[in-house]
């Protein structure tokens, strides 16, 4: 018989946590390099200020522990827990939320998530309930990654359920119309996820997961590695640029994920993400 | 080009000063009000009841802070988008607000409204709460307190950097500067 690790769910409490206030004060080095690379190639004296702005932005909230937007996001949280592993201490979500709880209290981050959303709007006041997608997959290793995910970013994005005879072209024209109707609402230089195939829950599940990838990082598949890049290039000569001032610079990065869907659709889901990517990567 | 520096209150005359592309440094008090302030400000207006702050030339931002660490004026402090706020806009214009502070895209009722009643929409930059809180230097919550991060505070703001959006003369930044750097 295989032996099974035994993983107290307080360490995924305490790395939650972690994440939520690291995620919130301090910028990913991938997202960092890509606003100073951006601020080099703006055409746009304005737009170049702008990533001024932001570079600075992210040296003041890395010194002075402060968080890099005062919208401290959603925690969506994926995990991938390895089939050998055996959680004790409690249950896994409660620990998870517990994690987010600590974080957004502890860190001084902001808390925005309200309860009954259609009526009474109330905060739930510690950021909690968080957003978890989990998968069980091979081996004795957790993984977690925590993306801190602003509303004004989030409302921008499209499901398009398209007709297969809408084919490729159907799918650019759907996101260049989601970037250009957004235009200056969700903070640019924005970054696109782009699910497609499954159904309505998944793909805008694998648009959300494409957003954990690095900027700068290509697509390992060559097909999708020039899809993103057509995307990119398009998005780009929209003008809309940082801050929606114009400029040559809107998009930092297009990441695809893709399944297979049924023979009579074509789902695709675009989710816009600002320019403070904040995503944090854990393995227990 | 350098900043237009503006002084709180505004007047008619400041705001027929401005064009949009204008840069401007902001400072005096501003008040931040955010979706569930304007709710009840308009309730307030339409009830005929008295409003918490006085409207007659004021600015209002687009805002909804981090919390204050200890020993800090404010917490992040960067704009919200103020399309949420459309819906009320128009009201507190017709009543003297003079200045909204905020990002992305107003509607084409906001901006005949600011024509109209000569006011200015200005853009802070989004995502740089840590930056645009440097400049905030009084913070004082005049209503609302049970709102949290939504309610309506008196801040004091020294040279604020923002840039204008939409002037009383019907002018839009956003659709000029994107028609600039259009590639077809």
């Amino acid at each position: 018989m295989t032996s099974v690790r035994e993983l107290d769910v307080q360490e995924i409490t305490a790395a939650v946590k972690t994440m939520c206030i690291t995620a919130n004060y301090d910028l990913p080095e991938d997202v960092y390099a890509a606003l100073e690379k951006g601020g080099q190639a703006e055409e746009s004296p304005v737009g170049k200020a702008v990533f001024g702005q932001l570079v600075e932005n992210a040296d003041i909230a890395r010194r002075d522990r402060v968080p890099i937007c005062q919208d401290t996001g959603f925690a969506v949280i994926f995990a991938e827990i390895g089939q050998e592993v055996h959680l004790v201490g409690g249950d896994f979500e409660a620990a998870v939320n517990e994690g987010v709880r600590q974080g957004y209290t502890d860190g001084y981050l902001r808390k925005s998530i309200a309860e009954e959303p259609a009526q009474a709007r109330r905060n739930t006041k510690d950021n909690t309930p968080a957003v978890i997608h989990t998968r069980l997959v091979p081996g004795d290793r957790v993984e977690l990654w925590m993306m801190a995910k602003g509303g004004g970013a989030e409302n921008m994005s499209s499901l398009n359920m398209l007709k297969p005879s809408q084919g490729w072209a159907g799918m650019v024209q759907a996101v260049l119309d989601t970037v250009s109707r957004a235009g200056s609402n969700p903070c640019p230089p924005i970054i696109i996820g782009v699910g497609i195939g499954g159904t309505i829950d998944k793909v805008t599940q694998l648009a959300k997961k494409a957003l954990l990838r690095d900027l700068g990082s290509t697509h390992a598949d060559e097909r999708l590695a020039a899809m993103e890049a057509e995307l990119l290039a398009k998005i780009n000569a929209l003008g809309i640029g940082p801050q929606g001032l114009g400029g040559t610079q809107t998009c930092l990065g297009v990441f695809i994920e893709e399944m297979p869907c049924h023979i009579a659709s074509m789902p695709m889901a675009v989710n816009v993400q600002c320019h403070a990517q904040r995503h944090k990567h854990v393995v227990l | 080009m350098a900043a237009k520096k503006i002084v709180t209150p505004l007047t008619t005359e400041i705001v027929e000063s401005l064009r949009a592309g204008d840069e401007v440094q902001i400072s005096g008090v501003i008040y931040q009000a955010r979706d569930a302030a304007h709710k009840r400000l308009v309730a307030l207006i339409e009830s005929g009841a008295p409003l918490p702050f006085e409207l007659e030339g004021a600015v209002v931002y687009y805002m909804g802070p981090s919390p204050a660490k200890p020993g800090h004026v404010i917490g992040s402090a960067g704009p919200t988008t103020s399309g949420r706020m459309d819906a009320y806009a128009p009201t507190l214009m017709a009543h003297g607000l003079k200045g909204m502070i905020g990002k992305g895209l107003r509607t084409p009722e906001v901006k005949q409204a600011m024509i109209e009643h000569k006011a200015v929409y200005m853009a802070a930059t989004g995502g740089a709460g840590a930056l645009l809180a440097q400049r905030i230097v009084g913070n004082e919550t005049i209503a609302y307190p049970e709102l949290g991060a939504e309610a309506i505070a008196r801040l004091e703001v020294k040279d604020f950097p923002a840039i204008v959006v939409n002037d009383c003369y019907g002018a839009d930044l956003y659709e000029e500067g994107r028609k600039k750097y259009a590639k077809a």
